[in-house]
């Protein structure tokens, strides 16, 4: 009995330990005077994180806009709102699907790349030997790959509520027949800018910066083996998902559920 | 740093589609347009029951959007509501005294707005003031209440 509750104590003082760590870890490494040198690290990220998932995730964003403006227009048209389907799909896709799905796609696309590569740079000493000839790994390695994550994910965030009120377009309209007026004006007269989009956008920012320390802090921090890295990527990407969807409830309960 | 170049272009391109479609979703999806404050005036209303009208909600003459609702409150004196209406500039000193405000439902179902139709009066509305004549709006429940004590004493 007496042991469980030992055993208990240090699983409690462990996970204590690694959320210090992990603080530690992000605030020494996301504050770095930018140099000429760092500026370049970045960009390079920046093409890797940013430019390369474009692809997955404005298709899935066209096919998600696309599933919307069909479901939501056989659940309206039973009511004789087939009108306010333009307006579902743009409050849908900018407050829950687009910040959620973008993130997710990311972690899966860009967190766990990070993940191993890191990893691997510690299982082969790459680090080590770094710190060895004065190059702080924190500035050279992580903190690049930090600051394009927080840049990146929002910006995909946004290309895919685009995308995807687009697909709601093609269906909705081109397909089903929708008016192209109605579906344009009810969207216009229900989406609020600041209400709407900014607070989507500021889902996407707190995503961003959740995945990609997630996703950096479990390559640093992994046990430096072959075995290591799979648990360490397998990890990104588990607690990268659970902390989205988790964050989002809170995030939305706190944004639109009215408790202000 | 040999392929630098395409890859500053390709980030520079990235961010700008960024920029681009934050703006389409300001302009195009939230429908924000640049209006310059002072173009507007306003007007009260007093109604007995709003029903479900929200601010923001439209404010038509003869069906054309003229402004929009900026406030709601309750009104302490006569216990009831006190709606702000923010209308175009152009419409100042064009609405007669004894316009009328009346709250209408878009659909069966659909929100609610408020519409205005304009009397005979010579005098004009301007900054500020009430109008005067308003028309609550339809309650379901009264409607049906109504409809059953006219039935009943038929």
């Amino acid at each position: 009995m007496i042991g469980r509750i030992v055993s208990l104590g240090r699983r409690g003082c462990e996970v204590l330990e690694a959320l210090g760590r992990a603080g530690q870890f992000l605030a020494q490494s996301s504050v770095g005077v930018p140099s000429r040198e760092g500026w370049y690290l970045w960009l390079r990220q920046m093409h890797f994180v940013g430019v390369l998932s474009l692809a997955i995730v404005l298709v899935s964003g066209l096919f998600i806009g696309m599933v919307l403006a069909l479901q939501g227009y056989t659940l309206l048209v039973d009511f004789g709102a087939e009108q306010a389907l333009g307006q579902m799909v743009a409050l849908s896709l900018l407050r829950e699907l687009s910040p959620v799905v973008a993130a997710l796609l990311f972690a899966g696309r860009a967190g766990s790349a990070l993940t191993a590569e890191i990893g691997l740079m510690k299982a082969t000493e790459q680090l080590t030997s770094m710190e060895m000839i004065g190059v702080d790994p924190l500035r050279r390695v992580v903190a690049p790959r930090l600051w394009a994550g927080f840049v990146a994910l929002p910006l995909l965030t946004v290309g895919f509520s685009v995308v995807g009120i687009y697909g709601g377009y093609l269906v909705g309209v081109e397909w089903l027949g929708v008016f192209e007026g109605s579906y344009w004006s009810n969207m216009q007269a229900s989406v609020d800018f600041i209400g709407d989009v900014g607070n989507g956008m500021l889902k996407s920012v707190v995503f961003a910066l959740v995945v990609t320390w997630i996703a950096v802090f479990q390559g640093y921090d992994l046990v430096p083996t072959s075995e290591g890295i799979s648990r360490a990527t397998t990890r990104t990407v588990v607690y990268s998902s659970l902390a989205v969807l988790g964050l989002d409830f809170v995030l939305t309960a706190l944004m639109f559920g009215g408790f202000s | 740093m040999k392929r630098s170049k395409t890859m500053e272009l390709g980030v520079g391109l990235f961010m700008l589609a960024g920029i681009l479609g934050l703006l389409f979703l300001g302009m195009r999806v939230s429908g924000m347009a640049f209006t310059t404050p002072g173009d507007t005036f306003r007007l009260e209303a007093n109604f007995a029951n709003i029903g479900s009208l929200k601010p923001r909600a439209r404010v038509t003459m003869a069906g054309v959007t003229v402004g929009r609702v900026t406030a709601i409150e309750l009104d302490t004196d006569w216990y009831d509501a006190r709606v702000v209406l923010e209308l175009n500039g152009d419409l100042e000193g064009q609405l007669s005294r004894d316009t009328t405000a009346a709250i209408l439902t878009a659909g069966l179902l659909g929100e609610q707005y408020i519409g205005l139709t304009v009397g005979g009066d010579p005098e004009t509305l301007v900054e500020g003031d009430t109008i005067r004549d308003t028309q609550s709006a339809m309650v379901l429940e009264e409607l049906i209440q109504q409809f059953v004590s006219n039935m009943v004493s038929d």
